[in-house]
């Protein structure tokens, strides 16, 4: 009886596998692993607390989430924070789409002044830091032309994602076999129709398992607009903070609801590759 | 027929990729309801040769004249000969994302602009022509070869074509599946379709060329009736390719 998945040949067992790996790879030790490496951490931050006599006070944390009061219900700062920062990643990342679609399709064109526009573009984003990018649209071309502080962050998240996102649609566009532009055009199709009809419903499964770790990556990436104060979650978490000193715990919470959200995301977006990879 | 204009007229065509020259004072014409093949070593150009019909391929010089249309790069009228000319490509090429069906209609309806209701009625007299109307809601991949290049040929079939060009349409398929896709050539070939065929199926050559080309090396070596090819080509090399091809 082996417990590897092949078998030998007939009447001679194969030779077990090292005592050590199947040791470390049982079922109780393994938990028994995790949870000492898990309670290791957990302790380090407890004591670490402690030698620095933090005031633990996890029981002010609800009403950040919601209040009950006199006047009903209500919903606290970081929901309120965490539903403005899913707007401005969803408005920038349709933004960026839009760019890096256009982006793709000048690269794509087969044109020098489109492909030339194209990657001056691309390394002109990728080589600036988006600190930089975001200082660049708010405190220049903010007073320039006159928008604010939102409309500045939008802007430089849909232009720093704008890049990759338009190498993932090229890339996806490229990955469907020459043989079906020239079927598309053999039967008179023009360029766009094919785009349309042909070429882009094949790409979707290439692209969605990269977009979506862009999204998550956008998501993550709004956080840095709290330095020019759009109220969004972490922003929102750092004015808590400033009123209630309680650092620990509310930069645990917000971590974790960062976590809650990229998670489900993924999560929804495996299901989505399932159903494409059936249907195809 | 009276005197008509021919199908596909050719003159003195050059092409080049870069410095290599693919094609080298090719002249050819088809008359209307022609059906020619083209055989030759592979690299000779056949297939360049039929891609530069329907803009596929562009040629460097010569004058290229398909049905009335005079074809260039940048021509405006592409998209109406293509319209006019259907291909069969040797991968198939058929849109795994539709269904038989909607691999058929989809020209119909989006570059003729014809109805749902009567592109699938279309569609379906035609992959009844190709006998295979029970596939019709299946995805390409669920087909065989065989299957697939019906379905290829029927989808060309569906934009009303006058001239269909084949590039090696039997080459990628198992041999059980050639004879099944050559039946509906043979059919298509008697309905009076003009036809351009890259093939070495001799025994499909015999039964329907009126005309047999022989390329090598980007030229046209020999044109000639069936008979006389097979029995006496004028050419020695024409000869020495039919001997390799049909020892067996």
């Amino acid at each position: 009886m082996s417990d590897i998945g092949i078998s030998g040949p007939i009447g001679q067992p194969l030779p077990r596998r090292p005592f050590l790996r199947r040791f470390f790879d049982s079922v109780p030790i393994s938990v028994l692993i995790y949870a000492v490496i898990v309670g290791l951490i957990g302790y380090g931050a407890y004591t670490g607390a402690q030698g620095m006599g933090y005031n633990w006070q996890w029981y002010r944390i609800p009403q950040y989430f919601y209040r009950v009061t006199d006047e009903g219900f209500q919903w606290g700062e970081i929901p309120i924070g965490l539903v403005a920062t899913i707007t401005l990643s969803v408005t920038a990342f349709l933004l960026a789409m839009l760019i890096g679609l256009v982006v793709a399709l000048l690269r794509l064109s087969g044109l020098v002044v489109g492909s030339a526009v194209a990657v001056g573009f691309l390394e002109l984003i990728r080589n600036i830091p988006l600190l930089v990018l975001l200082y660049l649209f708010y405190y220049v071309l903010g007073p320039v032309f006159g928008f604010d502080r939102y409309v500045a962050s939008i802007l430089t998240l849909a232009v720093f994602h704008s890049a990759l996102i338009s190498e993932i649609l090229r890339a996806g566009i490229n990955a469907v076999p020459t043989g079906q532009w020239e079927a598309a055009k053999s039967i008179g199709m023009s360029t766009s129709q094919t785009y349309r009809y042909i070429i882009l419903p094949q790409s979707i499964r290439f692209m969605l398992p990269p977009l979506t770790g862009e999204v998550v990556h956008l998501i993550k990436s709004s956080a840095i607009v709290s330095v020019i104060a759009v109220a969004e979650l972490t922003t929102l978490g750092r004015n808590i903070i400033s009123d209630t000193y309680m650092s620990f715990e509310i930069w645990f919470t917000i971590a974790l609801v960062y976590l809650a959200v990229t998670l489900i995301l993924s999560i929804g977006v495996s299901f989505l590759e399932k159903k494409y990879a059936v249907d195809q | 027929m009276t005197q008509s204009k021919p199908m596909i007229e050719v003159t003195n065509l050059d092409k080049y990729y870069g410095k290599f020259q693919a094609l080298k004072n090719v002249s050819l014409t088809v008359d209307q309801g022609e059906k020619v093949v083209i055989c030759g070593p592979s690299g000779s150009g056949k297939s360049t040769l039929i891609r530069c019909f329907n803009g596929l391929e562009w040629h460097s010089s010569g004058r290229l004249v398909i049905d009335g249309i005079e074809v260039y790069e940048g021509a405006k009228e592409i998209r109406e000969l293509r319209q006019e000319v259907g291909m069969v490509f040797q991968q198939f090429n058929l849109f795994p994302h539709l269904t038989v069906l909607e691999n058929l209609t989809i020209g119909p309806m989006k570059v003729r602009n014809i109805d749902r209701a009567q592109a699938e009625e279309t569609a379906r007299k035609y992959l009844e022509r190709v006998h295979i109307p029970e596939q019709a809601d299946k995805y390409p991949a669920q087909l065989s070869g065989g299957q697939q290049q019906r379905v290829a040929i029927a989808r060309s079939l569906c934009m009303e074509t006058r001239i269909m060009l084949f590039d090696e349409p039997t080459s990628a398929l198992d041999p059980e599946m050639i004879n099944e896709v050559l039946d509906v050539m043979v059919e298509l070939a008697q309905s009076g379709m003009t036809m351009v065929v890259v093939t070495h199926e001799m025994g499909f050559a015999r039964k329907v060329a009126d005309k047999m080309v022989f390329m090598e090396a980007g030229q046209i070596v020999e044109v000639s009736p069936p008979d006389k090819f097979f029995t006496n080509p004028s050419s020695e090399r024409c000869r020495l390719f039919l001997d390799q091809i049909l020892e067996h």
